[in-house]
């Protein structure tokens, strides 16, 4: 039953693109159906682990043997625990919503069948990766979900931008998947065996010890961080906006970048091996959140702001399950998950709040060309703000409760800086948000004369509808951190392994719970405060100036994104063509080939010196060849005897 | 009397050539229509070989021995086991491909399907031969049809390509030849390849034997710095010779190494392994590199080659059941990976009439159907999971990392290279502006014509196949490796 979920997809993705062409507008229908199938069967299989006691909820097994040679062996395995099955109904749910969306904004394209045969085909490749049961089987997930990626990034591939960042995407994540496939080298050497259940509870019995404990984990997060755009792999991801908005949404914001996340949450028994590597998690989290921030503050282009947030928002659910690996308990692990399912609804919201503005304003993405859509978007401009609070940390907001775990998490397991810095990240985060906002929807209209919004058909705009009341309720799922409905569901899988549960919730200074969360929530609401009286206020211009008189370098800076582009193409890219170009046309054509021919040269022209070049001396040749080679053959048998 | 189903593969061709010949001379369609007929024949019998073939026995099945020259104890022994098992269906699929490939080629026309068929005859026996006489003659024969194939219907340098490749090659040939006289002195006089591994030869004569074989296997493998014949060749060749050339003949030297290093000079194969490791492992990175700077497609998938055979190197220098296994299957889904880009490159110069990267854009804008099977075929050589390249280069790394650690690193970079220089070409080449005319698009450019997709269809379904269900060709390869390395553990008195 398990391979229905991702094979319905699929059969639907095959379906599409060999009938891309006569589908016509059946096409959205068709796959919005495949993937509401998958999500179907989904919610069968979530029922049948909750039938089932809370330490044995795991179901699946071998579906065939995939490749077997010598003393290796991989079995084609899928498996649903309650972590699965909570990413199968993300990817199912939000994936069936904006495969919906996308009937409407798509309309107009003539390659809808491509463009949904793809989608379908993403979401079984994302189904097999959350699936898998065996490293090798999540290997194949990851890189066709890598694929289907690049294809929808360079869907408009006519434009040479979209090409580019699609080639951009799939090379930069080969680099994230060079670290993986060491990683599961040095797994199958050492546990002899790539099935998940099995490498989990040998590495349980009996850890790991020195180099190969951290190798193992680090190596798998390089892949992590090429897939889920952390630091330094997260360069792809910016210049993805490229590909249609929807795509943006679901696979650069809901789905498919959260693998990383999903990654170290499922192997977190070998990312608790060494805490060198849950550190390392941390840090490179919160730092990716802090530069993602700093960037997507003086960002123009309204799905750039989302992407870089979506970036820094994917460091803080590595903040939380490094915190996990680091501390051995499962609370944290939880609190990436949670903050990964509230991003997921409030992210896609944003993303398809965007492609409706964009929608409306003609393909425009300048959000100074914006302004004032409020009124011509009421169902786009209401559902965004939901959104807009709700990554803001506005309580009762959903994420206002995913991210205050985070936050607890890592000040219970002892990471007080990492709490202080994640607080800054909040407050950035809801600045850079609203403004966003003001600058979309609020204050006068900067919109291009000949350009008429309009809100969009309401097969979008009842999908951000329901996904508003997602990112506004999905609170509920996790009140609190330490007695919420996900954490009891989610526990089990975590408690397996080394572990070691914090013995009481502690609070910065020991206040009560309500207070410190009371101060992160100000916090954002001064941040919004801040935004308000610098792009939406009277006066707000004049305040701008003031400020870019004593931040401008900092400003400049966050615009031109730190020139991290610019050193990687200086210390990588251009010296990698230089390299390239003097090993074909300097090693390669000169000296080795240059070799070849002048030593065909030089025995021409002794030849010709030796005047052997007149006619009928082939024969010649040929004898004085084979008189050599029977000479040698005779000095050979002679001496080797 | 037991029907000789592998004489029957291997002369089939033969006679298919000399159908041809019969031809008259006006009858042009009928010739191309009686080669194809013949190809698709004998591909036809070795799938019957295929069906008589016993995948739980690792050793020589369907054993054919008859006396041939009785005073040198050489005689015509075939057979296959699970590792040429697949070399040999490899090239009767892709030959009847390469016939259809040259349908559109006007020049010579009986020549051209004669000098085909008499090629895959000669490979088809390198790959069968039990008997090194046998094995030798017909790795010579294939040289000559070869280089007339570059020489008469190539491109533009193909004189210089063609004697090239033909000078290169013969001079490992030679250096073999030495060898195969001086195995026949120190093997106690025969040519039978069975009873010359059971001769036991002494570690000096092993590693001067090795030396000479080396250097042709190594030659047609190639292996670096041996491979600059390669990008001339595969570039200047017709797109049959290059879907050949690239297809079978590179797998000749890795077969080689398992057909005649292994079992005959296992000590010298143990000492010279790491060394082989290192050459593999320069080839993979450094074919990758020079692949990046490439200006002409073919040329680049030439260069392709290079970094592609350096993981089947790898994988024999392992020397364990898994990667070498891997490196078996690397073979034969090379030869579908880049068959299939030869193919289409063919298929994109009779519209562009230009293979310069520089001067192609936006091809897939106006044909996206061709441009959909490019990809495939592109991700399939950069060893995306669930296409076939991706087994054997994960059995050969994955095989290969216990023992050789660091080169399986640096090896592994190439998985990296592939995606560099294959997407960059993609990109360049496929989208972007289209620059082709509109009054071209519905006349030159056309999208693939369902003579052209009954010619890419069956190689993608091949690349899905061992992609997602390699089991069939694993099950086959696996024991006959397994014996061929077991020669290395046997104690040096029984040898």
């Amino acid at each position: 039953m398990l391979l229905l979920i991702p094979a319905i997809p699929l059969a639907g993705a095959v379906f599409l693109l060999i009938f891309r062409a006569k589908v016509g507008r059946f096409a959205g229908a068709i796959a919005s159906s495949a993937i509401g199938g998958s999500f179907f069967v989904s919610l069968i299989a979530w029922s049948e682990l909750l039938n089932r006691p809370a330490e044995s909820r795991a179901v699946g097994g071998r579906v065939f043997e995939w490749i077997a040679a010598g003393s290796f062996h991989a079995d084609f395995t899928l498996r649903v625990d309650p972590l699965t099955a909570v990413m199968l109904l993300v990817v199912t749910g939000v994936g069936t919503l904006i495969h919906i969306y996308s009937i409407g904004y798509m309309a107009s394209d003539e390659r809808r069948g491509t463009f949904f045969g793809y989608l379908n085909l993403f979401a079984a490749s994302m189904l097999v990766l959350v699936l898998a049961g065996n490293f090798l089987v999540l290997f194949l997930g990851w890189e066709l979900v890598g694929l289907c990626s690049f294809l929808l990034i360079s869907f408009w591939s006519h434009r040479p931008s979209a090409a580019a960042a699609g080639k951009k995407a799939f090379i930069v994540n080969r680099i994230g998947d060079f670290g993986f496939l060491i990683a599961l080298f040095l797994i199958q050497k050492t546990f002899g065996t790539l099935d998940m259940v099995e490498v989990f509870a040998r590495a349980g019995e009996s850890p790991l010890t020195g180099s190969l404990a951290t190798a193992i984990p680090l190596l798998l997060l390089l892949g992590c961080a090429g897939k889920s755009a952390q630091i330094p792999l997260y360069i792809w991801l910016p210049d993805a906006m490229e590909g249609p908005t929807p795509v943006s949404a679901l696979i650069h914001a809901a789905t498919m970048v959260t693998a990383g996340v999903y990654l170290v949450a499922r192997a977190h028994v070998l990312f608790e091996q060494s805490l060198i590597a849950g550190g390392v998690v941390v840090g490179i989290g919160i730092a990716t959140a802090l530069l993602a921030a700093a960037i997507a503050i003086s960002q123009d282009d309204i799905k750039r702001v989302l992407a870089y947030s979506t970036v820094s928002q994917l460091g803080y659910m590595f903040v939380a399950v490094g915190t996990g690996a680091l501390s051995r308990s499962a609370l944290p692990y939880v609190a990436g998950i949670f903050h990964l399912v509230t991003h997921a609804f409030f992210k896609a919201l944003l993303f398809l709040g965007a492609g409706s503005v964009m929608h409306a304003v003609g393909d425009e993405t300048d959000m100074k060309k914006m302004g004032g859509l409020r009124k011509a978007l009421p169902v786009t401009s209401l559902t965004f703000i939901i959104g807009w609070l709700a990554i803001s940390g506005v309580p009762p907001l959903s994420g206002f409760f995913s991210k205050e775990s985070i936050l607890a998490a890592a000040w219970e397991h002892g990471l007080p800086w990492i709490w202080v810095l994640g607080v800054i990240v909040a407050g950035m985060t809801a600045f850079y948000m609203s403004r966003q906002v003001f600058l979309t929807f609020f204050g006068e209209s900067r919109v291009a004369a000949d350009v008429h919004p309009h809100e969009s058909p309401p097969v979008m705009t009842r999908v951000l509808q329901s996904l508003a009341l997602l990112a506004a309720v999905g609170g509920l799922l996790n009140l609190t951190l330490h007695h919420g409905t996900l954490s009891k569901w989610l526990e089990p899988v975590f408690t397996s392994g080394v572990h070691i549960e914090a013995t009481e919730a502690a609070t910065p200074l020991g206040l009560p719970e309500v207070v410190v969360s009371a101060f992160i929530a100000l916090v954002s609401l001064a941040a919004i405060a801040l935004a308000y009286r610098l792009y939406l206020a009277p006066g707000a211009e004049k305040a701008r100036t003031r400020l870019k008189g004593s931040l401008g370098y900092f400003v400049r800076l966050s615009q031109k994104k730190f020139f991290v582009d610019e050193l990687y193409n200086s210390l990588f890219v251009w010296p990698g063509k230089v390299v390239a170009r003097i090993a074909a046309f300097g090693i390669d054509a000169k000296i080795i080939d240059g070799a070849v021919n002048g030593a065909a040269k030089a025995v021409g022209a002794a030849a010709l010196r030796m005047r052997m070049t007149q006619s009928g001396l082939v024969r010649r040749y040929a004898m004085a060849m084979l008189t050599g080679a029977a000479l040698i053959v005779a000095l050979f048998v002679v001496r080797v005897r | 009397m037991t029907i000789p189903v592998l004489s029957i593969v291997l002369f089939l061709p033969l006679a298919g050539a000399l159908l041809v010949s019969l031809v008259p001379k006006d009858y042009v369609k009928l010739m191309r229509l009686v080669a194809l007929a013949s190809s698709i024949v004998a591909f036809g019998a070795s799938l019957w070989m295929l069906f008589l073939f016993n995948s739980a026995d690792g050793g020589f099945q369907l054993v054919e021995k008859v006396e041939w020259i009785s005073r040198y104890r050489a005689s015509y022994h075939l057979g296959v086991d699970g590792i040429s098992l697949w070399l040999v269906l490899l090239t009767t699929f892709l030959v009847p491909l390469c016939i259809a490939a040259s349908w559109r080629v006007d020049k010579k026309v009986k020549a051209l399907n004669v000098i085909l068929l008499l090629m895959e005859t000669s490979i088809l026996g390198v790959f069968l031969s039990l008997d090194l006489l046998l094995f030798y003659i017909f790795w010579e024969g294939m040289l000559i049809p070869m280089y007339f194939l570059i020489g008469v219907w190539g491109y533009e340098r193909r004189v210089y390509a063609a004697l090239k490749f033909f000078l290169y090659t013969l001079f490992g040939s030679l250096l073999m030849l030495v060898g195969v006289a001086a195995l026949y002195f120190l093997g106690g006089r025969t040519f039978d390849l069975a009873e010359l591994s059971r001769s036991g030869l002494g570690p000096s004569a092993q590693l001067w034997l090795f030396g000479a074989f080396f250097a042709s296997f190594a030659i047609k493998v190639p292996i670096f710095p041996f491979h600059t014949w390669l990008p001339d060749a595969h570039t200047e060749a017709p797109t049959a010779g290059s879907v050949l050339l690239a297809g079978v003949l590179l797998k000749m030297g890795g077969y080689g190494f398992l057909r005649l290093s292994i079992p005959l000079f296992p000590d010298a194969t143990v000492k010279f392994a790491p060394w082989l490791a290192i050459l593999g492992v320069i080839g993979i990175v450094y074919g990758g590199i020079v692949s990046i700077v490439q200006s002409d497609v073919k040329r680049l998938v030439a260069y392709s080659s290079v970094s592609h055979l350096g993981f089947v190197v790898l994988g024999i220098a392992a020397l364990n059941t898994a990667a070498t296994t891997g490196s078996v299957l690397q073979m034969v889904s090379h030869g579908l990976s880049t068959g299939l880009l030869f193919l289409l490159i063919g298929m994109l110069y009779q519209r562009a009439h230009t293979r310069k990267i520089a001067d192609l854009s936006g091809v897939g804008g106006v044909m996206p159907v061709f441009g959909g099977m490019f990809l495939i075929a592109v991700l399939s050589s950069l060893g995306l999971p669930g296409l076939n390249g991706f087994v054997g280069e994960f059995l050969i790394l994955n095989g290969t990392f216990p023992v050789m650690r660091a080169l399986t690193i640096i090896a592994t970079l190439g998985v990296v290279l592939a995606a560099i220089y294959l997407l960059w070409m993609y990109e360049r080449v496929f989208t972007g502006p289209v620059k082709i005319p509109h009054a071209e698009r519905k006349s030159v450019w056309r999208d693939v014509s369902p003579g052209e997709l009954a010619v890419i269809v069956p190689v993608i379904a091949m690349m899905l196949w061992i992609g997602l269900y390699p089991k069939p060709f694993l099950d086959r390869i696996e024991p006959s490796v397994e014996r061929v390395l077991s020669n290395l553990n046997r104690p040096v008195a029984s040898r």
